[in-house]
């Protein structure tokens, strides 16, 4: 089963790696990772997407936690969040179809944000099932390339139910 | 007035760091990345600096310093070839959970990535082989940084750190500051048990009928080693131990049943497959100890204290895990269970067990054998020595006849399985050690693998045994041709290629003795050992195909167990 992994780690030179290697050596999946900055500049966040039985999982969120740089290690699988994902696909056009993916790129909700005489470049955002059927979509008309970011993903807030509580806590 | 900071050399603080955490002894070797450390160092008093004569030998000297003394060890070494022959054993640290601490020079920082002369990633290369690792940009981070190593080196579940120096920083200055306490939101290591699980553990102890512990090195790294002895003796508890558990309760108790697992005794695996209640304190349940894991104590509920979270569940599911030190932990288990449950029975079946099967070798055909010359070993030092094996056949049966009576006395390669590993940790074990005779065992083979350290041993005058089980071969390897791989002694033959290990001791300088005869090895051990100005060799040219019994083959059962070799008459 795929789970979702979001991991703070201590923004420093190294952290990155150490993690990917704690993956490599371990043989651990990664289907897709991705890291940015957080709210605090000395804090980053990991999204790290894997795959497996709830043994190997349960493996790699305490192989996770036991790097030293690890501050945080919150598995959002079954939990309630927002996922997303945002892809640049570069798409041959010809004369008679331009407009076709044009209204391919609006259903998705996407830009065109690039465009020459052979090709024309798409961004769409959305959870990875969404940037799945939008490549599902576009592949026969010839994807000349693609970049995806890898999933980044946050936990849903919790709705307080007035004001004065979320002002006291 | 606000008190100024003195302004210190990056070498000044490197050796102010070691002497504010206490450090004693560094294993090194200089090189052009690190001369500046040597340079200070010349001037250095509160520290011995031990010269090895290569890196490895090192790493396995602040191993075995550091498994010796429960102190971290300290390796200095310098750049590319330097650091990269610490390899070997940060990774043997790494797997026996050793707290030691390799600092690595490296070429200055405007030039890592360009190939530089003696350059290597030796944080890149050894990042999965280390608990954690620094590179030291900045002359500024170098007191935190070199605080945070020890501290990370030697909390928790130990394990080695690595320090890269580039040359620049070292030769930088800047205000000093050492600090007070570490501060590390991402390793806050479990100390305490959880009490609801203490309590519900000492409820499954106190109704068990055939309870059983079963010991790892995480009782001796925690110190626990009073507590568990407190706690078997006083309720009759058997007690099997895993190689590096070995010493943690003494082997000469009633209550001790020897090592578990492939070559592990007869009695302590049954026990382990028919016991109701298994209590592991500090183990791992290790392929070597578990053999099929499917089969592994089936009937039993599995009670696991471990203070690495990650050692729950990865190899066998237990029914109840305590996270946390083991000292703490059999303490507050000793306080809940007041009166001693009832084990006669299970005691007596344990009984049988060692009757059925006990540890046996051919004594009277005038050969001489290892078994033998370990059982005069362990008559002669009373089990009161610290015994430094190396890896292959040696070390199990070192492992099932000498009687460790005490924590920190059994010192081996038992994750990684190096080999060259005895000689260079019983160095380090001798820095640490000067009340106790300190031993080193290898075979043939393993001897020849870190050879270079006995002039380490000569010239410090350390009264070493080294011990040369000599059976011209491969000896396990061996025994696995001839067990599972048809007979094809494929390169573990070394009767024609081996030195005279005499002459070899003699030229190191040290006192050297070699007997093929049952009937020298006592009068050999009273001579030796009368010597202690220096370390002596000891070669014993033993019986050439013995093999280690029982054993269970890897990934079998105990029903698959091999007590002794086969006779080709009983095969048919």
């Amino acid at each position: 089963m795929k789970h979702t992994i979001s991991v703070l780690v201590e923004n420093q030179f190294g952290t990155f790696n150490r993690v990917v290697t704690m993956f490599s050596s371990k043989g651990f999946n990664v289907n897709s990772l991705s890291i940015g900055e957080t709210e605090t500049s000395e804090i980053s966040r990991m999204t790290i997407v894997t795959e497996g039985e709830d043994k190997i999982i349960e493996q790699v969120v305490k192989q996770l936690n036991r790097l030293i740089d690890t501050i945080k290690v919150i598995d959002l699988t079954g939990q309630s969040r927002v996922e997303r994902e945002l892809a640049l696909i570069s798409v041959y056009y010809q004369k008679g179809n331009r407009a076709e993916i044009t209204n391919v790129c609006s259903i998705f909700r996407g830009n065109i944000v690039d465009i020459n005489n052979k090709t024309l470049t798409l961004e769409i955002t959305g959870p990875p099932d969404k940037i799945d059927a939008a490549v599902n979509v576009l592949e026969p008309y010839g994807i000349k390339e693609m970049a995806r970011s890898g999933t980044v993903a946050l936990k849903r807030g919790e709705q307080l139910s007035s004001k004065k509580e979320s002002l006291t806590t | 007035m606000k008190e100024q900071k003195p302004i210190l050399s990056g070498a000044e603080i490197f050796f102010e760091c070691l002497r504010r955490e206490k450090v004693e002894i560094v294993f090194g070797y200089p090189g052009g990345a690190v001369l500046k450390l040597y340079e200070k160092l010349y001037d250095v008093d509160f520290l011995k600096h031990i010269l090895v004569r290569h890196e490895q030998g090192a790493t396995h000297m602040a191993e075995g310093y550091a498994k010796a003394s429960g102190k971290t060890g300290v390796v200095l070494v310098t750049s590319g070839p330097g650091a990269t022959n610490t390899v070997t054993g940060i990774a043997d640290a790494y797997m026996d959970s050793v707290p030691i601490v390799v600092f690595t020079g490296q070429v200055p920082t405007h030039l890592i990535g360009n190939d530089a002369f003696q350059e290597a990633d030796i944080v890149g290369i050894t990042r999965p082989i280390t608990k954690h690792s620094f590179l030291v940009r900045n002359i500024d981070e170098l007191a935190s940084t070199i605080k945070k190593a020890f501290y990370i080196a030697s909390t928790g579940r130990p394990g080695p750190v690595l320090v890269d120096l580039p040359k620049d920083v070292i030769n930088s200055v800047c205000e000093f500051e050492y600090p007070e306490k570490v501060e590390l939101r991402g390793y806050k290591p479990t100390l305490l048990g959880h009490q609801n699980q203490i309590k519900k553990a000492a409820d499954i102890i106190k109704n068990a009928k055939r309870l059983l512990f079963y010991v790892g090195g995480g009782v001796i790294m925690s110190g626990g080693h009073r507590e568990l002895k407190l706690l078997a003796k006083e309720n009759n508890i058997p007690v099997t131990m895993t190689l590096q558990g070995l010493g943690a309760f003494p082997m000469n108790e009633p209550q001790s049943l020897g090592m578990l697992g492939m070559h592990g005794t007869y009695w302590a695996n049954q026990a382990v497959n028919n016991c109701d209640v298994l209590v592991s304190l500090g183990a791992r349940f290790d392929d070597r100890v578990t053999g099929k894991v499917d089969a592994f104590a089936t009937n039993a509920y599995k009670i696991h204290v471990d203070i690495d979270p990650t050692c729950i569940d990865k190899n066998v599911v237990v029914d109840l895990p305590i996270v946390g030190d083991v000292k703490h932990i059999l303490a507050e288990l000793a306080a809940e269970i007041t009166s001693p449950p009832d084990f006669d029975d299970w005691w007596s079946q344990i009984q049988k067990w060692k009757e059925e099967c006990p540890l046996h070798y051919e004594k009277h055909d005038g050969k001489l054998r290892t078994e033998y010359v370990l059982d005069c070993l362990n008559e002669f030092t009373k089990g009161e020595a610290v015994i430094v094996t190396d890896v292959g056949q040696h070390q199990m049966w070192t492992a099932q006849y000498y009687k460790f009576n005490h924590p920190r006395s059994h010192i081996t390669s038992g994750g990684l399985g190096t080999m060259g590993f005895s000689v260079p940790a019983s160095i380090g074990a001798a820095f640490a050690i000067k009340d106790r005779p300190v031993i080193s065992i290898s075979g043939d083979g393993g001897f020849q693998m870190n050879i270079q350290e006995l002039v380490t041993a000569v010239y410090n005058k350390l009264p070493i045994k080294f011990i040369i089980i000599n059976n011209s071969f491969l000896g396990m390897v061996r025994q696995w041709q001839e067990l599972f791989h048809a007979e094809k002694y494929s390169f573990t033959d070394l009767g024609d290629s081996n030195p005279d290990f005499c002459k070899l001791g003699e030229a190191f300088g040290m006192k050297s003795f070699s007997t093929n005869k049952p009937e020298d090895v006592n009068p050999i051990f009273e001579e030796a050992f009368s010597i202690n100005d220096g370390p002596v060799l000891i070669e014993f040219k033993v019986e050439k195909e013995d093999m280690v019994f029982p054993i269970i083959p890897s990934g079998a059962t105990l029903k698959e167990m091999m007590t002794k070799r086969l006779d080709p008459k009983e095969m048919v």
